[in-house]
């Protein structure tokens, strides 16, 4: 399935006003692989984002997913096969109603009256948002109106799933269901976030942006051990590598180690410091 | 700041309105603005002193809301909001047409005040029209029958941009005079300068955010048409309702009913 691959080389871009935000950036993701995008602010991860399908237009640099390179003809191609989840989702939702907005995608796909209610009832389950269909999009929460951008995308059944800060904004309990959500979503996808935590349950994979340029890219335990490089590029380790805040002990961070058992690590060192000081 | 978020809360069930499902609902947009447009051009076009000749059209917006199942109280508070305007344009109608034309007991009624209150009652039937309209057919689809119906179609989704461009506008706007609002302290902050910037800044946010909500509609395969969800096709019962209504006010614009009734009543009742 070599459409779910993308590939980008030598990517530039430069603003109208000068700023150079992206300096010749390559790098090639394949089927199924799921990858961070990081950085600190301003560091670019926006900017690429959006040269994944056309948004923005490279000064200079290649850009292919699959075997197509991306150039004005090929945008309505590119278009359905990267499905775009904006940062905000007030930018994406601007249909009168929740059903509406989801269908937008589908018509657009030329899909038929009742191919579309399928797609846009899938999506809406897929998202736990089926009850708001009916609502109009600036009556929904934060939480809410993430799930059913999300919802907007993969009503179009895209290939390659891109997201620009998907956990910001979300509450403890959203982020974790969007988390899920997102782990079952098979085909390749790309995230920007500071949320490295998430970074750290979904992506295997993680690519370092610093003023522009990719620092760092690889796997991303590893990436996350190397503390020089993450003070370099203005981050941070995720929480659930920091350490245990009561003891001071470094967890033993494991790829397949959860979350859940460093929380466990740190209830019951603040318990056993508790009965101590009893 | 809360009217600005209540007044798009308002305009947007308006839209709402159109997702019912009556059988109004369902005839194809294109009829619905068809009539709608013979309905405006019978009662526009009649002289402005006219009077008792414009009431029998009151039958198109009653049938519609009827059958249609519209809200008469948000349609009417909707109707209200634009008279002041009507009356403002008509408010020297009085003073400088002065010519008697009726006499009632003592009091005479001069030519002004009759064309102020034929334009009031064209307004309302009208206004009235293009509501029932958008909130029979949502303004999605209304654009939609005005490009299928010839219109260029650059210029029905411009239309349809302008639609939306308000939500976008308000959205920003109220955002901004709440900044505002809370960092004045109740006074009146540094008056028109900073409304100057407030207005500057407006216009920039909303057109990044505008091309913001572009950039997502492309990415979700936006090629410059908009798809209405409901379906629909030009057929028997579009064409009844088309020639039914347009029949009917093409009729009431020729003939005098109005007079013909009152004769009778008065050639009955001596």
């Amino acid at each position: 399935m070599s459409h779910h691959i993308v590939e980008v080389r030598n990517l530039q871009h430069v603003y109208p006003d000068g700023t150079i935000a992206i300096k010749d950036v390559s790098f090639r993701i394949t089927h199924g692989e799921s990858v961070a995008i990081i950085g600190a602010n301003g560091a670019g991860k926006s900017t690429l984002l959006q040269h994944l399908n056309g948004c923005l237009t490279a000064t200079s640099g290649e850009i292919r997913i699959g075997d197509t390179p991306l150039s004005k003809g090929t945008l309505p191609d590119i278009r359905r096969t990267v499905g775009m989840v904006f940062q905000n989702p007030d930018d994406q939702l601007f249909m009168p109603t929740v059903f509406e907005d989801v269908a937008f995608g589908p018509l657009n796909l030329g899909l038929s009256g009742s191919e579309v209610d399928q797609r846009v009832s899938d999506a809406l389950d897929r998202v736990g948002a089926g009850h708001l269909r009916a609502k109009p999009p600036y009556h929904l929460s934060g939480g809410e109106k993430k799930r059913v951008a999300i919802a907007t995308v993969l009503a179009m059944s895209p290939d390659i799933l891109v997201m620009d800060e998907p956990t910001s904004g979300l509450d403890p309990f959203a982020r974790r269901q969007l988390m899920s959500l997102l782990r079952e979503f098979r085909h390749t996808k790309i995230f920007t976030s500071h949320d490295l935590d998430m970074v750290l349950d979904l992506c295997q994979r993680t690519i370092i942006l610093h003023e522009g340029a990719i620092m760092a890219d690889g796997p991303t335990v590893d990436i996350f051990r190397n503390d020089a490089l993450l003070a370099a590029c203005r981050l941070e380790k995720p929480f659930s590598m920091q350490g245990c805040p009561n003891c001071g002990n470094n967890f033993d961070r494991k790829p397949e180690a959860s979350t859940d058992r460093n929380i466990f690590h740190v209830d019951t060192c603040i318990r056993m410091n508790e009965s101590g000081s009893r | 700041m809360k009217s600005i978020t209540a007044a798009v809360m308002d305009l947007n069930r308006l839209e709402q309105l159109a997702d019912s499902d009556s059988p109004i609902h369902f005839l194809d947009a294109r009829a619905k603005v068809l009539v709608t447009c013979v309905f405006v051009v019978s009662v526009v076009s009649f002289n402005r002193y006219e009077l008792a000749r414009l009431l029998p059209f009151f039958i198109f917006p009653a049938v519609m809301i009827a059958l249609a199942g519209l809200p008469p109280l948000y349609l009417a508070r909707k109707i209200a909001l634009i008279s002041p305007f009507v009356l403002m344009v008509g408010l020297f109608n009085p003073v400088f047409d002065r010519a008697q034309l009726y006499q009632i007991g003592q009091m005479g009624i001069s030519g002004g005040w009759i064309s102020l209150v034929s334009l009031f009652i064209r307004s309302l039937l009208t206004v009235g029209a293009a509501f029932i309209l958008v909130g029979t057919t949502g303004f999605t689809a209304v654009c939609q029958a005005l490009e299928r119906l010839g219109i260029p179609q650059i210029f029905a989704v411009q239309l349809l941009f302008l639609h939306r461009y308000i939500f976008v506008l308000a959205d920003e706007t109220g955002r901004a005079s709440r900044a505002r609002e809370l960092r004045s302290c109740g006074r009146k902050g540094l008056g028109v300068g900073s409304f100057g910037s407030l207005v500057g800044h407006l216009l920039l946010r909303t057109w990044q955010r505008a091309e913001r909500i572009h950039a997502a509609m492309l990415a979700r395969g936006f090629v410059g048409r908009f798809h209405a969800h409901r379906q629909s096709r030009f057929g028997a019962s579009e064409l009844c309702f088309l020639l039914g209504w347009s029949l009917l006010f093409i009729a009431l614009r020729t003939f005098d009913f109005s007079g013909a009734l009152g004769a009778l009543v008065a050639g009955i009742v001596p």
